[in-house]
């Protein structure tokens, strides 16, 4: 018995050992993303095959998707991907830290390496009960808000960041308006979900909250989806979300899909890819395509990262680091 | 002498060191790791880290939910266990097989199943508006309140509060405790109690006197698997809580914050307290167990 039982152990260590050894082809791409681009890459991926395959190339590419922090830590684990396209450029910072990726990776590719941008608009319930028009009503008394954990979803950052850009490069506010700002935005916020399809659902599925701050692209899949009518509305101002994508230096030199690697992050900048992220509600890069899907409305003034504070580096240390502002304001409620 | 000790089961050696071999690349390296891991930061680091007083009150929360949670499946579970041992009736088989499905089904499910219902217009949550903070029962621990003035301010809601969080955890505890009891209930001689009966015991003196000192080491035994469950609970728990620092945040989201700021050490830290915690509670519910069995002639 004891006999079988040691085989048995005995198998199942050779068979993980054996099942864990990576299987490398010249040809299969793997994509390490964040959550809400999980349709994005589903109707780009075969686009790029058939891409590919036109030109007499047999290629596969997967995605996989997740918060964009935990994404990042699983590439800097030892993750096989071949491309990272993350939701904030400090998640590839971090990844380049340790060398994985060339620290220059943001220069390598047009527009900061964002293919694509979007922003940070509102969704409300239909007929917009509460008449949410724009960031002051936000902290109103009478306004629930979902918004997912700046700690643990790279889309929440950006909700951050716009709400402190409202005050302070909008209004022109200091910074102490800009924390009493943000501490009652959060003071109304009912929930603060792990990533922005846990927040997308308890907002649609929980009907928790009057309003969900949300990516704009994310924005038009719960209106698409949502059983119940929803609205989207734009603030006056707002920020410009920049995801960017890189190659993975040392995996690709590791399995020799570099050229296959860049082929694929280039093919995101052609026209056919850019009409579909267009399609996807995300913001092409490419002025024509954008032109020709962008609504008016959605034609706000959006700043930018740096011009809030500078780069992710200072954005992590001041607000959103163990103890920084984000911490501070669910201290002050206790006191 | 020199007498040999026959056992049933041959291959000792062999067998003890696999366990330990198992024990050792499953458990305790894993666990060393995250020592060592935590041992990289400075003792002040370290210290800033785990007393955060975001930290401490997500401990507090913990210990006190899963306390609850495992206080209740204590109770009901010892009753689901009498009626599936001691009673047949149609479904039993049924009900008997439906225990363990809290333990099949995935955590994050059981969270995302309790959040449609305890909301506000969902299935129970739409007759439960009293424990809201306006409502009859809710406003009675409130601030403002009897209970609330009184004694303590308790958050009574049934979506998204503690006592959400302790609903979810007797969702995922109680097959514990039922595992436990069920076969010490099924090998209980029913003559014992036939013979307490026939000696002028009441059915609270049998209850008290002969069945409960029986049960108590595998009721302990279930508490204390129960409530261990809760501690390390948190698919199902992110679901239901709202999250918020200092209020209904768990120690386990406090871990995937600090992974996401690729803060390993100050997760391992975290990690470190939680571990240390559980082992003293978990050591005094076994000593607890093991002064229940002192009257055990079986020991």
């Amino acid at each position: 018995m004891f006999r079988s039982i040691l085989t048995a152990g005995v198998l199942t260590i050779l068979g993980s050992v054996v099942g864990c050894s990576p299987k490398t082809s010249e040809h299969e791409l793997l994509n390490v993303s964040y959550d809400p681009t999980r349709e994005l890459y589903a109707a780009i991926n075969p686009a790029f095959v058939k891409d590919q395959a036109s030109k007499g190339k047999q290629v596969s590419v997967n995605t996989v998707h997740g918060g964009s922090g935990a994404q990042a830590g699983s590439v800097i684990n030892g993750q096989k991907a071949d491309v990272v396209t993350l939701a904030l450029g400090g998640d590839i910072d971090a990844i380049a830290r340790t060398g994985i990726i060339n620290p220059d990776w943001q220069k390598r590719l047009e527009s900061n390496s964002s293919p694509y941008t979007s922003t940070i608009v509102f969704v409300v319930r239909d007929g917009n009960p509460k008449n949410i028009r724009d960031w002051d009503d936000l902290v109103r008394d009478d306004v629930k808000v979902i918004t997912p954990d700046p700690k643990t979803s790279g889309g929440a950052r950006w909700n951050f960041l716009a709400a402190w850009g409202y005050v302070t490069l909008h209004k022109k506010k200091g910074d102490n308006e800009a924390t009493e700002f943000v501490t009652r935005l959060y003071q109304n916020v009912l929930k603060l979900d792990t990533g922005a399809r846990g927040s997308t659902d308890t907002f649609i599925k929980g009907k928790q909250g009057d309003v969900f701050l949300s990516w704009e692209n994310e924005a038009f899949l719960v209106k698409k989806l949502s059983k119940e009518k929803l609205q989207i509305v734009y603030p006056s101002v707002s920020i410009l979300a920049e995801p960017p994508v890189a190659v993975v230096d040392r995996v690709v030199d590791e399995k020799k899909t570099r050229a296959l690697a860049e082929a694929y992050l280039q093919f995101l900048y052609t026209d056919a890819a850019q009409e579909i992220i267009a399609a996807h509600g995300y913001r092409p890069i490419n002025a024509e395509i954008r032109k020709k899907h962008a609504k008016a409305e959605a034609d706000i003034p959006l700043f930018t990262l740096k011009d809030v504070v500078g780069s992710w580096d200072q954005a992590n240390e001041r607000f959103f680091a163990d103890r920084a502002i984000f911490d501070q304001i669910y201290r002050k409620k206790g006191s | 002498m020199g007498a040999k000790v026959y056992r049933a089961l041959p291959g000792f050696r062999l067998s003890l060191g696999f366990a330990l071999m198992y024990m050792s690349l499953l458990v305790l390296i894993p666990l060393a790791g995250c020592v060592i891991k935590a041992s990289s930061m400075t003792w002040d680091d370290f210290w800033i880290t785990v007393t955060d007083e975001h930290a401490v009150a997500a401990y507090k929360l913990s210990f006190s939910v899963a306390l609850i949670a495992g206080l209740i499946n204590a109770v009901f579970g010892l009753l689901a266990a009498w009626v599936l041992v001691r009673y047949d009736f149609p479904g039993r088989k049924l009900l008997d097989g439906l225990v363990d499905l809290p333990l099949a089904l995935p955590t994050a499910v059981a969270g995302l199943t309790f959040r449609t219902l305890f909301i506000s217009d969902g299935w129970y949550g739409k007759y439960l508006g009293f424990l809201e903070p306006e409502g009859s029962v809710g406003h009675w621990f409130g601030p403002h309140g009897w209970f609330g003035r009184n004694v303590a301010t308790l958050d009574v809601r049934a979506h998204d509060g503690p006592f959400a969080i302790v609903l979810v955890l007797v969702f995922v505890g109680i097959p514990f405790v039922i595992r436990s009891l069920q076969p010490v209930l099924a090998e209980f001689e029913a003559e014992l109690e036939e013979a307490a009966a026939i000696l002028g015991a009441s059915r609270w003196q049998t209850f008290r006197h002969v069945i409960l000192p029986a049960l108590l080491p595998a009721w302990l035994t279930g508490f204390a698997l129960a409530y261990a469950r809760g501690l390390g609970e948190y698919g199902s728990v992110i679901f239901v809580a709202s999250n918020i620092p200092g209020e209904t945040q768990i120690p386990p989201l406090i871990i995937v914050k600090q992974l996401q700021q690729f803060k390993y050490e100050q997760a391992a830290a975290i990690a470190i307290v939680l571990l240390f915690f559980s082992l003293l509670t978990l050591l005094f519910i076994n000593l607890l167990e093991r002064w229940s069995r002192r009257y055990d002639p079986a020991r």
